[in-house]
């Protein structure tokens, strides 16, 4: 798409912000970028977490608090020949919503929870154009429909409690088009949301602008999904502009290094690297990365000697059924089936990945096995033993031996525990080593084999970043020396380039230890990568199991097609060929 | 997920704050309280009163507060700033009384009257007695004004004062104390265990608050037999626990479901170290800023009770009862009691209150201060 010649919608002229800090320097979050919106173009800005690319939004629509933040002189945001930066704020708020519209990541915290949706909308249209809440109404209708919310008449009713994840950013969608802007800022707008959904929602926006010849300034880390729907594309990190270009040079001639590493480090459905290349890998090859480190693992303490290869059953699970019982008044219950009869087999050493949308029921089965959730019904044979029917105390070797790390690493550690006392605590408990000196002994060699500095013994989790917690929580999981280790959704709250540390850290570990996942994931990219098995769930049961490969180049059942087709994976396919 | 990104920002800014220490909650917290200039002001007040009742305590001051040191009713000279009221100018009743007796007996004095050797075979110990240092009160030279005045029986008003401090915060503070301790106790069952556990206490709970607070008081009073400092600290401790059990039942129920207590559970922690060893920390702020909470509740609380009379014994002193002493004199002029004590509550009690939002604000990052 060739933009009009003329003057652009939208031009940010050195935008640099910084936010004051209390007795420190001010930390500048942005610096010196500049680009242009033209009308009817999405112009998408990538980069990872703490990249600025938030940031900038938020200046655009004149949202950054005012207290602490500082903006260069030089900086100008051009809508129209103005400067936005130096208007009231009065007149701000009259553009806001009128001429630009945003939309966020958290579409149930971005709704106000005590409001019905109709409500919402429609406070929208009574004040920016002044409407009598009869045409309001009307109008409200008319934009869920065309947001794709089904039945938008009841919906307007609706509280944002009783919308799935998709709808609720449908009308999120419609509450920014109220006033049909020039400019939509869609914020991360599908992280929250499943594969089929992002791309209905992909869609929707493509649509839309199609429609009403607006621009999109779309935010995001994925490379591969803005590909599907950007005109241009700017690359951020650290504040500044790496690169910025058209969607198609992007991805077929990368100038920069970093842009190259971004594309590289995530992992594909169509071919199965034996590890995932860095971001380190890419940049500064004279920095001693974290990454390096874990590389060359040397065994400190000599690792107990595995049985390996022998393919024998670790974990058999027999038609497992978890439900969870809601009481409705005094004595009735009603049952909400959350797995329903699932069977399958683990065996040592391999990994089974188990793929399915939000609400499927794989985090509940990962919780059932480890008996954090009691089973309704069912059977499940670790080694040999059927460990639901064992006393708590004597189901206590088995929690040495079955362990877990979470998708969130930020909840996950105990905010309050210094890393060194997360590590201890399993180790002591356990009797992994003899006193308390070669306890703190095994928790550094742990550290270490996760790629952690000694220094890391004696910090709090809040200072360090998500990927270096998930390394703690790894650590700290196989501190047990566990032989099957469920590992719920452990890289989906990273950036992608940290994913690919944290993947590559659980298959060197893997190839050490001998030991097995269960891994649980919505990111069938990232399935292919790691497993060896792949199990696809649906509503609680189990739609198809298969080997990786085989799964991936001919799925069976129609959801599994779906699921694949909606994995964004633009302009990657084509450049992976020539890499 | 937005508290995932969030915290990642705000790890990212924290990270960068680097100052090469390592810091953990509470140094963080410390921190955030002494940028809080009304905090501080407010720490310094209330610390001030901890010296004053340890003072009372250890005897080292006020130790004499219910020697009747001053004439009835001595009016406040404040060190010599104020200048008390000519005796003349507005008699008291009392003053008017002692003169009154004085002119009698010098009327009387005027008829030669037999030694009353004669007729009381023990007066000449009574007079040896009365000259000795030791025992004579009646013939030490009363003074006549006071810093803060002095009460009907001419007791000094400013070690009163200092006294009842002593019982408002030691009443206030254990009472506190006991509260928090079985509110986060039961709290913590009932939150954590849920089910059963949780119906019984919320059971009790409910029971328990249904009940007009001053009644449940009067009716412990009752049961006890016996008044005292003690008493009015199991009376409060025993019936204000409800508002901190439903806060930190509600605050276990938010943190069993978190990832870092079912890691625990992974491991087979056992129960009671996760209640006390893993929850507890996290929500020791709740605990912590509800103790500072209850704590000004209870001083109120005591001052009402003995107000009312169903506090401190006689022979102590506390707010309550300078604040009954004083209302029956107000009518008289002499408000020099009132103010002493009420004064002091206000000082004690905004302190309190002022120190424990700055406390909740510095324990709670989440709130961010906008100015």
């Amino acid at each position: 798409m060739t933009a009009p010649a003329s003057s652009p919608l939208f031009s940010v002229e050195h935008l640099s912000v910084a936010f004051r800090r209390r007795r420190q320097p001010s930390f500048a979050a942005v610096r010196d970028v500049s680009f242009t919106i033209d009308e009817n173009e999405t112009v998408a800005l990538v980069g990872e977490s703490g990249s600025g690319k938030s940031v900038t939004a938020l200046a655009m629509m004149g949202l950054l608090p005012k207290y602490n933040v500082e903006m260069a002189s030089v900086s100008r945001i051009v809508y129209r020949e103005r400067d936005l930066l130096r208007c009231s704020d009065d007149e701000r708020r009259r553009l806001r919503g009128a001429d630009m519209a945003m939309i966020f990541q958290e579409p149930m915290t971005s709704l106000n929870p005590v409001f019905t949706i109709g409500y919402q909308i429609a406070e929208v249209l009574r004040l920016h154009k002044g409407m009598s809440a009869a045409a309001a109404q009307a109008r409200c209708i008319e934009l869920l429909d065309e947001a794709g919310l089904p039945e938008p008449r009841r919906a307007l009713a609706r509280y944002p409690s009783q919308l799935s994840g998709g709808q609720q950013q449908r009308a999120m969608i419609a509450m920014a088009l109220a006033c049909t802007p020039r400019l939509l800022i869609a914020d991360e707008p599908t992280t929250a949301l499943d594969v089929t959904v992002q791309k209905q929602i992909v869609e929707l926006l493509k649509t839309l602008k199609a429609r009403h010849r607006m621009s999109i300034l779309f935010i995001s880390h994925d490379l591969a999904l803005v590909g599907e729907l950007a005109d241009r594309i700017i690359v951020m990190r650290h504040g500044e502009i790496r690169e910025a270009g058209d969607t198609q040079q992007i991805f077929s001639a990368p100038r920069d290094r970093y842009t190259q590493a971004l594309l590289q480090c995530r992992p594909r459905l169509d071919e199965t690297p034996s590890r995932l290349p860095t971001i380190d890998d890419f940049m500064a090859a004279s920095q001693e990365s974290v990454e390096k480190k874990a590389r060359a693992l040397s065994p400190l303490t000599p690792l107990p000697p595995r049985e390996r290869g022998t393919l024998s059953p670790l974990l058999e699970v027999d038609h497992l059924k978890k439900s969870f019982f809601k009481r409705e008044g005094l004595w009735r219950r009603y049952e909400i089936p959350a797995v329903k009869g699932v069977s399958f087999t683990l065996r040592r050493g391999e990994t089974l990945g188990v793929v399915g949308e939000s609400g499927c029921g794989k985090t509940t089965l990962g919780l059932t096995l480890l008996r954090l959730h009691h089973a309704t019904s069912g059977a499940v044979r670790f080694d040999g033993q059927d460990v639901l029917t064992l006393s708590e105390k004597a189901f206590m070797p088995y929690r040495r031996r079955m362990q877990i790390v979470f998708q969130n690493p930020y909840a996950s550690l105990n905010p309050r525990f210094t890393v060194g006392q997360s590590l201890l605590e399993p180790i002591l408990l356990h009797r992994m080593a003899s006193g308390r000196q070669a306890a703190t002994a095994l928790a550094f060699d742990w550290l270490y084999r996760v790629g952690l500095d000694r220094e890391a013994f004696d910090k709090y989790p809040h200072e360090f970043s998500g990927g270096q917690r998930q390394r703690i929580a790894l650590a700290r999981a196989l501190t047990v020396e566990p032989e099957l280790l469920i590992c719920d959704e452990p890289v989906s709250a990273l950036d992608v380039s940290v994913q690919a540390q944290i993947l590559n850290l659980l298959k060197d570990l893997q190839e050490q230890l001998g030991v097995s996942y269960l891994f649980i994931s919505h990111d069938l990219a990232v399935v292919r990568y790691l497993c060896d098995t792949v199990m696809v769930m649906r509503d609680g049961e189990v739609i198809e199991t298969g080997d990786v490969e085989s799964l991936y180049r001919n799925p069976q059942d129609a959801y599994t097609r779906q699921l694949l087709a909606a994995v964004p994976h633009s302009g990657i396919r084509g450049q992976a060929s020539e890499a | 997920m937005t508290e995932a990104i969030s915290s990642l920002s705000s790890t990212a800014i924290s990270e960068t704050h680097g100052d090469g220490k390592r810091r953990g909650f509470w140094s963080l917290a410390c921190q955030r309280f002494r940028d809080d200039g009304v905090g501080m002001a407010s720490l310094i007040i209330v610390a001030a009163f901890f010296v004053v009742v340890l003072l009372s305590m250890s005897g080292m001051a006020a130790s004499g507060w219910n020697k009747e040191v001053a004439i009835h009713d001595a009016p406040p000279d404040l060190w010599g700033l104020l200048k008390p009221a000519a005796p003349t100018a507005m008699k008291s009743l009392a003053q008017r009384v002692e003169e009154e007796t004085k002119n009698a007996a010098q009327a009387q004095s005027k008829e030669a009257l037999p030694p009353l050797t004669v007729t009381d075979p023990l007066a000449e110990t009574l007079q040896a007695l009365n000259a000795s240092e030791e025992t004579s009160t009646a013939k030490k030279e009363k003074r006549a004004s006071l810093p803060f005045g002095g009460d009907r029986w001419g007791r000094d008003v400013l070690s009163k004062t200092i006294k009842g401090t002593q019982t408002s915060v030691i009443v206030g503070l254990s009472a506190a104390l006991l509260a928090t301790f079985l509110g986060t106790l039961l709290g913590a069952l009932a939150g954590y265990y849920g089910g059963r556990t949780d119906d019984a206490l919320n059971w009790f709970y409910s029971v328990f608050s249904a009940i007009p607070y001053l009644l449940l008081i009067l009716a412990v009073a009752a049961v006890l037999q016996q008044r005292g400092v003690t008493t009015v600290i199991l009376i409060l401790g025993l019936t204000g626990w409800a508002g901190v059990f439903r806060l930190i039942r509600a605050e276990y129920i938010k943190h069993r479901g978190r990832d870092y207590v079912q890691a625990a559970h992974a491991f087979g922690v056992p129960d009671r170290r996760i209640l006390f060893f893993h929850i507890l920390p996290n929500v020791s702020h709740v605990v912590l800023v509800n103790i500072s909470i209850l704590a000004v509740g209870f001083i109120k609380a005591e001052v009402i009770l003995s107000f009312l009379g169903f506090g401190v014994k006689v022979d102590e002193v506390s707010w309550g009862s300078m604040l009954n002493d004083a209302q029956s004199e107000l009518i008289l002029g002499r408000w020099w009691e009132l103010v002493a004590a009420g004064g002091a509550m206000a000082l004690l009690v905004t302190a309190f209150s002022l120190l424990t939002d700055a406390m909740r604000d510095a324990l709670d990052p989440k709130i961010q201060r906008t100015s």
